[in-house]
């Protein structure tokens, strides 16, 4: 008898101390992931100097006097970034709202079907879609002679972004109280008024965190923009080939070597400091929304 | 009501209306276009001979088996790895943890680690379990860094459904004397199974769609492994969306990219399916 109990206790405490081990993986990676980001970034950018590197206009990683200016990189994957909110959110809080509250439920299951399918189709699907349809499209619209630009990546980027504004607002929506809606009906608001004016108004937190993911997610995305972007380390214009943060750390992964290499492990720590700030946005939305 | 309202007031609401209409209306475009125009281009070049050879010169062959093959291994290794995992720390918050503070900072992290754009994670694998592991660019090394990434997917699915087990379940079972680990093991795991198998199709969609990070991490070759090899460190291999990418960005062989996309395609639509099947049906066995 006391020896079952000594080997089920001894089980006991082992299952505990294998859970609190696994709870706590997740705190690790991202110390791990930070760290190895921190320490591998750091170096090239106190050689390079933190000003000419940030804001230096000419990235020449390859010249015979390579110079390192990541400058060109941030401004494109803002522009890209911003530029695909613009066209993208409104598309998407219409559309959120619409499934919410206009459609009929069998309507709306269909379109949620399809924004779930877009949500889960690949980031290459999407390049290589945009590679073969819109870059062609885009030259012979704006009669360019290249159609791997920066308008190519933003057009690309608000499809990808679409799903998780969408369903992110809708959740939002869906879960304002039925009352304020009754109660505008009754002052004799018609029904799209409520909606506009009182329900996306109360919903306005939950609808700013998906623009917030949104952002996470354009300014993170890096294979559909190296398909259509043009992948030239310019400076951002409209009609220009450009270079995301992302892309400039994956297109010259695979060749680099010596202060080019660390210079690209710098990139990804300016792009991680970006993610983390989009994070840190969250959680102050978050916060505010429980008070 | 006697006064209809104004005609200003009506035009608004119509435009709005409009609106809300149109861009629903262009969400289901984009997506059946999307969706007709890569099968258009797609189902033609799809023939057993592109599935069932892999990439040869000498015999003038372009398979993708050994992409298939690839992804297949990495799904199978990563799940091998997450899913235990996973469904310990989502245990840990939600049945041993009694430190709120704690609870929060792990979410927090969870929360954090969903966020990292996968370049982040192809790169930080590659300095990781490429060289500071030195497991070399290989499958195994893959997996590793796409076990971080869908970490906070199995956790987070596997926590809902957690907390939808009845405390009751709970009490019962530690009032007739069982020990908190077998109350888990026969007791609340076997409730919670729809949100664990949940987490784990969605983790497969996720793998299936994933290249950034496999692209310094897995490699890029086409020789056919296998299972043997796959887990062994310095073998590596490219899944299907990687080798789409080689195939699209680097050769410009567009048909075999687009047979690819096609491929993918309809492995996003199954597993969109059968995530949505899989929590209807085991909800409904839980009654």
């Amino acid at each position: 008898m006391s020896k079952v109990k000594k080997a089920s206790v001894v089980l006991e405490r082992a299952m505990n101390c294998i859970f609190t081990v696994c709870g706590f993986l997740t705190i690790a990676f991202v110390l791990l992931i930070t760290g190895f980001l921190v320490v591998s970034g750091l170096p090239a950018i106190k050689e390079i100097g933190i000003i000419d590197f940030l804001f230096g206009t000419t990235w020449a990683s390859t010249a015979q006097t390579p110079s390192y200016g990541i400058l060109p990189f941030i401004l494109s994957s803002i522009y890209g970034t911003c530029g695909a909110i613009i066209i993208g959110v409104p598309i998407g809080i219409m559309c959120a709202i619409f499934l919410a509250k206009m459609s009929s439920p069998r309507i709306s299951g269909v379109v949620s079907s399809a924004v779930d399918l877009l949500s889960g189709i690949p980031s290459v699907v999407y390049g290589l879609v945009g590679m073969i349809v819109i870059v062609p499209l885009v030259r012979e619209t704006f009669n360019l002679p290249d159609g791997a630009n920066l308008f190519s990546a933003i057009i690309v980027l608000t499809v990808m972004i679409l799903p998780s504004v969408i369903s992110v607002s809708e959740t939002a929506i869906r879960s304002v109280p039925r009352e304020y809606e009754e109660a505008s009906l009754a002052l004799g608001a018609t029904k799209t008024e409520t909606v506009f004016k009182v329900v996306v108004p109360a919903a306005k937190s939950g609808i700013l965190t998906s623009v917030v993911l949104g952002i996470g997610r354009a300014i993170g995305e890096a294979m559909a923009v190296m398909m259509v972007a043009g992948n030239v380390a310019n400076m951002p214009g409209l009609f220009t080939s450009v270079r995301f943060l992302t892309t400039a750390v994956a297109s010259e992964m695979s060749y680099s070597s010596g202060l080019q290499r660390e210079a690209l492990f710098s990139i990804a720590l300016v792009l991680f400091v970006f993610i983390m700030l989009i994070n840190v946005v969250l959680n102050l939305i978050a916060k505010k929304k429980e008070r | 009501m006697h006064e209809k309202i104004s005609a200003e007031r009506k035009i608004k609401c119509g435009i709005l209306n409009g609106l809300m209409y149109a861009s629903a209306g262009l969400i289901c475009l984009i997506l059946l276009g999307l969706i007709g125009y890569i099968l258009y281009r797609g189902l033609g070049n799809i023939s057993w001979e592109l599935l069932s050879t892999k990439p040869s010169l000498i015999r003038g062959t372009t398979g993708i088996l050994p992409n298939i093959l690839n992804t297949l291994y990495i799904i199978l290794i990563t799940l091998v790895i997450v899913l235990p995992l996973g469904v310990g720390a989502a245990i840990y918050l939600n049945e041993y943890a009694s430190n709120k503070k704690v609870v929060r900072i792990i979410e927090l992290a969870t929360e954090t680690l969903s966020g990292i754009p996968s370049i982040i994670y192809g790169l930080v694998g590659m300095l990781i379990f490429v060289q500071f592991f030195s497991l070399g660019t290989s499958l195994i090394a893959g997996s590793f860094t796409l076990v971080i990434m869908t970490l906070p997917t199995v956790i987070r699915t596997t926590q809902e459904s957690l907390k939808t087990v009845p405390n009751g379940y709970r009490e019962g079972s530690l009032a007739l004397g069982a020990g908190k680990w077998y109350m888990i093991r026969t007791v609340v795991l076997p409730s919670a199974i729809d949100g664990i198998v949940t987490g784990c199709i969605l983790s497969v969609g996720r793998i299936v769609g994933e290249s950034a990070a496999l692209l310094f991490t897995a490699g890029m070759a086409n020789e056919i492994l296998n299972l043997k090899d796959a887990v062994l460190p310095g073998n590596a291999g490219s899944t299907l969306t990687v080798s789409l990418y080689m195939y699209a960005k680097e050769r410009g062989e567009f048909e075999i990219a687009f047979a690819i996309a096609a491929i993918l395609l309809v492995l996003t639509f199954i597993i969109n399916m059968s995530a949505k099947m899989a929590a209807k049906i085991l909800k409904k066995g839980r009654g």
